[in-house]
């Protein structure tokens, strides 16, 4: 009996805690809906950028059939799904959790009766719901007007979305530890470059990983990076299907877990070592 | 002789209050000084991905449309002096809609007895990015020396005066896109737009189609920052009427933009608060 209530009390824990962030998901969308108009440049801003690399894609190819395993058409197709996708997954987490510690808002979280990275990821994901709708999906039909690019088989675009999912969370990982970095340096922008960097070199947004010589590809290899942008492509493009395909999803689930748990390692030295400036 | 006296004792008067600005800045940030060198340093890093982006394809091809690896590498060594000059001085003219004309700071600095595009830009410079000049600087030699550049005595006056008008463009470009502000009172989001614009001037421009070419060298002539003058520079000719054009460019956009300027600036009415 008394078992009973203890699991009906925890269901109805879980239950609360589920609708919480629920309700945050759907509140940074509504959010985000006030400032829909914003984001109408940041489509002409994408479409711009990947006009630079479609020209140069297009030049560098001029003569040749193959560049590190892909033709042309499929470059062209691959720098485009790369950044349409990083219009959904892109977010500001590391600059608002490290400006939340370098400000000190952070002690006022720190009190708060929830998790404070799930807050953060529900947020992030209210957003990326967004950006697909108002964002990359709008992107992504009018550069198709403009140049038509090649679309997946049912098969791998069914992988590829799920890939997807992936992709915004290992994202927000990686955001949220290089936030956590301002426990231990004021500068926000500095982290915030540098993870910018790192990202645009490694998750292959800018280059297909298999353009990099042998050595960086095997030390890249022991990183979560090209799980983000490079992996998912290739099952955009069937480079990877079947069985390959699946093992990216696999490969992000256990990138995802081995990233959760260096964030609640990082989240709790910090706060045990946190120094709020002017406190 | 009684105009002569005048420009110097102006000169003199701007270069003072440079320094006057300078110091203060240099106070501020070392203040922070580790986070400063992070800053510094971040912006490089920044910087470097168009590097190894063109490092890392030149791996896999030996030219792109005729260009090889030397040449790109040297356009973008000397793109990077303009840019560092835009990015110390004139990237901050981005706050002049918003902070400047919409919340009413040009109040401040309009009753002050100093020029106030002047103002604007000494007040909200980083100097410390101008990093980025000896940079590039440092990779048009390596670049230069790899091609097998040899360099006559007249280069160097000619690499000043390109390099001067690549600046002045920067300075007209977005001169006028600040000014913009004064007439739509914030911002429009015009800018970041243009910023991934100018970006294409760091490549040859025979990678784009005709009315990119067009937009790139009559429209927003980012093409005179970065690879016609450099062109002249790595002794090729096939666009030399174009890079000796640079100056010329840069000083009639930055004439106009500082006409539109003014313009606004005589709009400017205050927030009324």
């Amino acid at each position: 009996m008394s078992n009973k209530r203890r699991y009906g009390e925890f269901g109805a824990c879980i239950r609360n805690r589920a609708m919480l962030y629920i309700e945050l998901v759907r509140m940074e969308f509504v959010n985000n809906l006030a400032y829909r108009s914003s984001y109408f440049t940041g489509i002409f801003n994408y479409t711009i950028q990947i006009g630079a690399y479609f020209f140069l894609w297009d030049a560098i190819y001029t003569g040749r059939k193959m560049l590190g395993g892909l033709n042309k058409e499929e470059m062209i197709t691959y720098v485009i799904v790369a950044w349409v996708v990083r219009s959904f997954y892109f977010s500001n987490l590391d600059r608002r959790v490290a400006v939340e510690i370098r400000d000190g808002k952070i002690a006022l979280e720190l009190i708060r009766p929830y998790n404070y990275q799930m807050v953060k990821y529900a947020r992030a994901f209210g957003e990326a719901i967004f950006r697909v709708l108002f964002f990359a999906l709008p992107a992504g039909i009018a550069i198709y007007l403009i140049r038509p690019f090649g679309l997946p088989s049912w098969q791998n675009g069914l992988i590829f979305l799920l890939t997807l999912a992936g992709s915004f969370m290992i994202n927000a990982q990686i955001s949220m530890i290089a936030g956590f970095l301002a426990f231990f340096t004021q500068s926000t922008s500095g982290i915030y470059r540098a993870k910018r960097v790192i990202m645009d070199l490694f998750s292959g947004l800018l280059l297909p990983i298999s353009f990099y010589p042998a050595w960086a590809r095997d030390i890249i290899k022991f990183f979560p990076f090209q799980a983000v942008s490079y992996m998912p492509n290739l099952i955009y493009l069937g480079k990877l299907s079947g069985l390959a395909a699946l093992k990216v999803v696999f490969l992000q689930l256990f990138w995802i877990a081995v990233l959760g748990l260096v964030a609640i390692w990082f989240w709790r030295f910090a706060v045990k070592h946190v120094v709020i400036q002017g406190g | 002789m009684k105009f002569m006296g005048g420009l110097q004792r102006s000169v003199s008067r701007h270069l003072y209050i440079f320094f006057y600005y300078t110091a203060q800045y240099i106070k501020t940030k070392m203040a922070y000084r580790a986070d400063f060198f992070i800053y510094v340093f971040s912006d490089l890093l920044l910087q470097s991905v168009n590097l190894i982006f063109i490092l890392v394809v030149f791996t896999k091809v030996p030219a792109i449309k005729g260009w090889t690896r030397d040449q790109v590498l040297f356009i973008y060594g000397f793109f990077l002096i303009p840019f560092a000059v835009y990015s110390g001085f004139l990237n901050h003219l981005f706050d002049v809609p918003e902070k400047y004309v919409l919340e009413g700071e040009l109040d401040r600095i309009l009753v002050r007895p100093l020029n106030a595009w002047y103002q604007v830009v000494v007040e909200t410079m980083n100097p410390e990015l101008l990093v980025g000049a000896p940079a590039g600087v440092a990779i048009m030699i390596y670049s230069g020396r790899a091609m097998g550049l040899v360099w006559t005595w007249w280069d160097i006056p000619l690499a000043i005066v390109l390099i001067f008008g690549a600046t002045m463009i920067y300075a007209g470009v977005y001169t006028f896109l600040a000014s913009l502000g004064f007439w739509t009172e914030g911002n429009i989001g015009l800018m970041p737009m243009v910023y991934n614009l100018s970006n294409y001037g760091r490549y040859p421009m025979t990678v784009y189609r005709g009315p990119v070419r067009f937009i790139l060298t009559w429209v927003l002539p980012f093409a005179f920052v970065g690879f016609y003058p450099s062109t002249l520079l790595m002794h090729r000719y096939d666009f030399a009427w174009y890079a000796l054009l640079t100056p010329v460019i840069g000083i009639i956009s930055f004439t106009i933009a500082y006409r539109v300027w003014v313009a606004g600036i005589r709009r400017y009415r205050g927030t009324g608060s």
